[in-house]
C-alpha cells in the first residue's frame, strides 16, 4: 500500500469503503453488503462498459423487431434486385447503403443487419435458459452433496464426473438427427422444440461445474457457527439447506452464472455453425458464420456476425469479472 | 445415379453415338483411324472464354512433365469394374483399354464412339443380340504378357459381382444372356458362360444379349471392358494395384491420399491410334480442400482439378471479374438438372392445380440464382435437360419470375383460395438447396402458400427421410429438393430411374413424386421402340406429361466453371464427360 493520501481506484478497492465516504466529511451511514459491492462495482469503468453492452444486447434482442422496422428489412425477405447475378456477390462488394447498414447476404440478398439483429434473440435466449438450467441444477445438486456428505455426496460427485466426461458435441449433433425423425410425435414442432432442445443440450450437461464450487462452498459454510445455532434451535435439513446456506451462496451463483453465459453463448454458435440449431430461414450468428465460409470473397458477411458474437462475449466476461470483483474482494485476481 | 455432393457423376453415352450405330444396319464402320489425336487433327483455339468448348486449347505433341491433378474429395474406386463416376471413367483410360471409348475431341465429335482396344466397332446381328469385337494385336499389360479376349471376358464377368463392386453399374447384369446357376466368377467358377460370352480364339469377343439393343457400342465403352488378368485379380483389394494396359500404370497407390502413375514400358504406341501419352507421370492428390484447390488450380500450382465439376462459390466472382483468368474458363452444360419433386401422397398436393400453383408462383430466377447464377445453370422449364435426344422446349409454365396471379388462379381451381401449407426438405449440407429451398418459400409465400424448411443429412436423404415415402407420407412432406444427372445421355439414360413409379421402393428412391400409368405405359413404349428417333420423341413426350402432371418444379439445367490449367496442353471439354478430357493432355513445360 502506497501513501494513504493517495486515493485512487486501487487504494478504494482495497480500504473498507464506509471509512473512505466517512473521511470525505459525510454522515456516517450503514451500508448493506448489496450496496457495498454496488459502489465497487460502479467505480469499476471496464465493468461497467461490459455491463452497458449486456443491457444493450439484451434490449436489442428483446426490441429486435422494432429495431428492424426502423433501421431494415424482415430478417427473411429477398432483396434479389441488390445481388449481381454473375459473381452472387452484392452489387457493389458490400451492398452497404444506408437503407442495409451492414449490406447483404450474396445470393438472396437478405438484410445483414436485421438478420444480425434477429440472431440475438436465438443467440441469448439459449445462453440465457440454458445457464439457468445448469445454475439451478447445479445449485440443487451441489448443496445437497456439499451438506449432507456421505454416500449422497460420494453418489452426486461420480455423477458429476460421468456428466463431465460425457462427449457432449457428439451427442448434441446425433440428437437433433435422431430426433427429426420422431418430430411428428412430439408435441412442439420447429424451431421450438429445436431451441428447447438447445436449451437442454447445453444446460443439462453443464450443470456439475457450477455444481462442484457450490458443493466446496456449502462444505465450508456447514461447519459455520450460524448453521450450527440453527441447528441446535432445532433447525432441519430443508430449512437450514435454503434459508441459511443458500443466501450465503448468492455471491457465486451470480458470479459463476454470469461467467457461463458467454461460454454457452459460443456453444450456441458453434453448434449453430455445425447445423444443429434452429431450421433455416431462421437467422444465428452461427448459421450465417458457416454461410460465409463459401464465400470468404466477401468478408462482411462473415465480420458482422463474428463480431456480434466477440462483442457478446467479451461484454459478459469483462461484466463477469468486474462482478466477482466486486461481490468478492478477497479473491485474488 | 446416385449424385454425391460436389463430384459429377455423370457418364458415358451419348445421343449421337447411339444414332450413329443403331442406324448403320448391318454394316459396320470401321472407324480406327478417325480417332485423331487430340492436338495434331482438331481444330485449334486461342486460350479465351468458352474456347475449349467447341476446339482444343493449347494444341501441343511436346512430351515430358509430371500432370499434377488433385480432388477434393475421394471417388469410389480406381478399379474399372468398381467405379460410378464420371471423373474416374474419364481418368482410368489413362492406365487402362477398354473395347471402345469416345473420341478426345472437342465439340459434338467428343460423342463419337471410337474403337480402342477393339480393332473397330463392333458386329452385329439384324436382331441387335449378338456383338462381335476384335482385339488389336501386340496390346500387352504392363508386365509384358499379351492381353487376350479371355481376359475381356473374365474382366466383364468379375464386376456382375455387386456384393463385391457394389459401385458400378448393372447394364452388363440387366442385357447379357447370363446363365440360370451363374452367381459370381468366385462363387461359380466352374459354371459355363459362353452363352453370354464367347471367345472362340484369343483376339474374338462374341457378347449375347437377352434383348436387342442397338447402342451396344456405349457398353463396350464401359469400363468394365478393361481387361483383367485373372491370375493378378485379387477381389476388392484389385483396386490396390490395377494391372495396366494403357500408357501409364501405377507407381504408388496410397489409398484416400495419392495415387502416383509412371510411364508402362510395355505399351507401344503402334497398338493405340488415339492416345499421345505426353506427360511422363501423373501425381493425383486426394483430400484436397475444395476452396484450397482453386486457388492453386489458378495460380497454376496445380493441373487438373479431377472432380470436372467446376470451381466452388467463393471462386465464381474472382473467375468471373478477371478477364485473363475468365480466358482460361469453360462454362459447360451438364446432363443434369436441379429439381424439386413435389408429393402427391398428402392432400392437398394430390390435386393437380394445387401442384401447379407452386410450379407457377415459384420465382425460378431465385431459384437459378440460389444454384449460383446464369453460369451455373439455366433454367429449366422441363424435367429433361436440352441435350438429352427427344429434347423439346415446352413452354408449359412461360413465367420464369413467378406469376402471382396464375398461381392464385390455380388455387381457386384447387379449392385452396387462400393457400395453404406444406413442407420442404432439403440437404442441410448443401447451402445451394438450402438457399433454393428459401427462396421457393419467399416466392410461395406471396401466393399464400406457406413452406417450412427441414434439412438432413445428405447421406441419408433418401435412405432415412425425401427417398422413403413412408417417411414422407407420416411426415407430411410436400416438396423435396432433388437433382439427377444422366447416366447415359439419352431418354433411358437420365429418365427411366426418376419417372418409372415402378422402380419405387421402400426406402432409397431418386423418384420422389411421378406416379402416372399413363407415363409407366409411355416408358415401356419407348424401351420397346428400335427407331432412335421415334424413341427419343416418346421419352420428350414423357418430358411434357411430367410437366402436364406438375410432378416436379424444374429449377435449373446445370453447368460448370471449369478452369483450364496454367501450363496444361490439349485442354477441351469432351461432352461425353461434360469436362475436360484427360485422355491427352500435356504440359508446357
Amino acid at each position: 500500500m502506497t501513501a494513504p493520501l493517495d486515493v485512487s481506484g486501487e487504494e478504494l478497492r482495497a480500504t473498507p469503503e464506509a471509512v473512505a465516504e466517512a473521511a470525505g466529511g459525510k454522515a456516517i451511514q450503514g451500508r448493506s453488503l448489496g450496496q457495498i459491492a454496488w459502489m465497487r462495482l460502479r467505480r469499476d469503468k471496464v465493468a461497467m462498459t461490459g455491463g452497458i453492452v449486456v443491457i444493450f444486447l439484451i434490449l436489442v434482442a428483446i426490441f429486435a423487431p422494432l429495431i428492424v422496422d426502423w433501421f431494415g428489412h424482415p430478417p427473411n425477405e429477398f432483396h434479389q434486385e441488390m445481388i449481381d447475378t454473375n459473381t452472387l456477390g452484392p452489387k457493389g462488394g458490400t451492398g452497404i447503403t444506408k437503407d442495409f447498414l451492414f449490406g447483404v447476404e450474396p445470393v438472396n440478398g437478405r438484410d445483414l443487419f436485421s438478420r444480425v439483429v434477429y440472431g440475438s434473440r436465438i443467440s441469448l435466449l439459449i445462453a440465457f435458459l440454458a445457464t439457468l438450467l445448469s445454475v439451478v441444477i447445479g445449485t440443487v445438486m451441489g448443496i445437497v452433496a456439499g451438506y449432507f456428505g456421505g454416500w449422497v455426496d460420494a453418489v452426486i460427485s461420480r455423477l458429476m464426473d460421468i456428466f463431465l466426461a460425457f462427449p457432449l458435441l457428439v451427442f448434441a449433433l446425433s440428437l437433433v438427427g435422431v430426433l427429426a425423425q420422431f418430430e411428428t410425435n412430439l408435441a412442439v414442432q420447429g424451431d421450438t422444440l429445436r431451441i428447447l432442445l438447445l436449451i437442454f443440450v447445453i444446460g443439462f450437461f453443464n450443470w456439475p461445474y457450477i455444481g462442484r464450487i457450490i458443493r466446496g462452498q456449502t462444505l465450508s459454510l456447514r461447519e459455520r457457527e450460524f448453521v450450527d445455532a440453527a441447528r441446535s434451535l432445532g433447525a432441519r435439513g430443508p430449512y437450514i439447506l435454503f434459508r441459511e446456506i443458500l443466501p450465503n451462496l448468492i455471491a457465486p451463483i451470480l458470479i459463476y452464472a454470469t461467467l457461463l453465459i458467454p461460454s454457452n453463448v459460443l456453444f450456441e454458435a458453434a453448434l449453430s455453425f455445425l447445423g444443429v440449431s434452429v431450421q433455416p430461414p431462421t437467422a444465428t450468428w452461427g448459421g450465417m458464420l458457416a454461410a460465409a465460409v463459401k464465400f470468404y470473397t466477401m468478408p462482411h458477411f462473415m465480420f458482422f456476425p463474428g463480431m456480434a458474437i466477440f462483442i457478446t462475449v467479451l461484454a459478459f466476461n469483462l461484466f463477469g469479472d468486474g462482478l466477482r470483483d466486486a461481490l468478492d474482494p478477497k479473491s485474488s485476481r | 445415379m446416385k449424385m454425391r455432393s460436389a463430384l459429377v457423376v455423370s457418364a458415358a453415352g451419348a445421343v449421337l453415338a447411339l444414332g450413329l450405330s443403331a442406324c448403320g444396319g448391318g454394316t459396320t464402320t470401321n472407324n480406327s483411324g478417325g480417332g485423331g489425336g487430340g492436338g495434331s487433327e482438331a481444330p485449334a483455339a486461342q486460350p479465351t472464354y468458352n474456347a475449349g468448348l467447341e476446339a482444343v486449347v493449347n494444341p501441343s505433341t511436346k512430351k515430358g512433365g509430371t500432370m499434377h491433378m488433385a480432388i477434393s474429395e475421394d471417388w469410389d474406386s480406381v478399379d474399372p469394374g468398381d467405379t460410378y463416376y464420371g471423373l474416374s471413367w474419364n481418368l482410368l483410360r489413362i492406365y487402362c483399354r477398354p473395347l471402345t471409348t469416345y473420341n478426345p475431341a472437342p465439340g459434338n465429335k467428343g460423342n463419337e464412339v471410337v474403337p480402342d482396344l477393339a480393332q473397330s466397332l463392333g458386329e452385329h446381328s439384324a436382331d441387335f443380340k449378338t456383338w462381335t469385337y476384335k482385339l488389336r494385336p501386340g496390346v500387352k499389360y504392363e508386365d509384358g504378357t499379351a492381353v487376350t479376349s479371355k481376359d475381356v471376358k473374365y474382366a466383364v464377368l468379375r464386376q456382375l459381382d455387386k456384393t463385391t463392386f457394389v459401385n458400378g453399374p448393372t447394364y452388363f447384369n440387366d442385357w447379357l444372356d447370363l446363365p440360370k446357376d451363374f452367381k459370381t466368377v468366385y462363387k461359380t467358377p466352374d459354371v459355363n458362360t459362353d452363352q453370354a460370352i464367347e471367345t472362340p480364339d484369343d483376339s474374338t469377343i462374341i457378347f449375347h444379349l437377352n434383348k436387342g439393343y442397338g447402342g451396344f457400342d456405349n457398353f463396350a465403352a464401359l469400363p468394365a471392358t478393361c481387361p483383367v488378368p485373372q491370375a493378378k485379380d485379387t477381389g476388392i483389394k484389385y483396386r490396390e494395384h490395377v494391372v495396366a494396359t494403357g500408357p501409364y500404370m501405377f507407381d504408388k497407390v496410397q489409398t484416400g491420399k495419392q495415387y502416383t502413375l509412371k510411364r508402362n514400358p510395355n505399351w507401344d504406341k503402334a497398338t493405340d491410334p488415339i492416345r499421345l501419352a505426353l506427360p511422363d507421370a501423373y501425381q493425383i492428390d486426394l483430400g484436397v480442400e475444395a476452396n484450397d484447390l482453386d486457388n492453386r488450380l489458378i495460380a497454376g500450382d496445380l493441373d487438373v482439378d479431377l472432380a470436372g465439376s467446376g470451381v466452388q462459390t467463393a471462386q465464381i466472382a474472382t473467375v468471373q471479374g478477371d478477364p485473363n483468368l475468365k480466358a482460361r474458363a469453360d462454362n459447360p452444360t451438364v446432363a443434369r438438372t436441379w429439381y424439386m419433386s413435389i408429393l402427391n401422397d398428402n392432400p392437398p398436393l394430390d390435386n393437380v392445380d394445387c401442384r401447379k400453383a407452386i410450379i407457377d408462383g415459384a420465382d425460378r430466377v431465385g431459384l437459378q440464382t440460389a444454384y449460383g447464377g446464369p453460369v451455373a445453370g439455366d433454367i429449366a422449364d422441363g424435367l429433361m435437360p436440352p441435350m438429352i435426344g427427344g429434347w423439346k422446349k415446352l413452354g408449359l409454365y412461360p413465367t420464369a419470375t413467378g406469376d402471382i396471379e396464375k398461381a392464385k388462379a390455380d388455387l381457386q381451381k384447387c379449392g385452396q383460395p387462400n393457400g395453404f401449407e406444406t413442407i420442404i426438405t432439403f440437404r442441410s449440407d448443401r447451402p445451394k438447396e438450402q438457399a433454393a429451398a428459401e427462396s421457393l418459400q419467399q416466392s410461395l409465400a406471396k401466393v399464400g402458400i406457406k413452406l417450412t424448411l427441414k434439412g438432413f443429412p445428405t447421406s441419408e436423404y433418401f435412405s432415412s427421410y425425401a427417398g422413403k415415402p413412408a417417411y414422407t407420407k407420416a411426415n407430411k412432406i410436400g416438396i423435396a429438393t432433388n437433382g439427377w444427372g444422366a447416366d447415359w445421355s439419352d431418354g433411358f439414360g437420365f429418365m427411366s430411374q426418376i419417372v418409372d413409379s415402378r422402380v419405387i421402393r421402400e426406402a432409397g428412391n431418386y423418384n420422389l413424386s411421378v406416379k402416372s400409368p399413363e407415363i409407366d405405359g409411355l416408358i415401356d413404349q419407348a424401351f420397346a421402340e428400335s427407331d432412335t428417333a421415334k424413341r427419343d420423341a416418346i421419352w420428350g413426350q414423357i418430358d411434357q406429361k411430367v410437366m402436364e402432371g406438375a410432378y416436379v418444379l424444374p429449377e435449373v439445367w446445370s453447368k460448370g466453371l471449369l478452369v483450364r490449367g496454367k501450363d496444361v496442353t490439349n485442354t477441351f471439354i469432351n461432352n461425353a464427360y461434360q469436362m475436360y478430357d484427360y485422355l491427352n493432355m500435356g504440359k508446357t513445360s
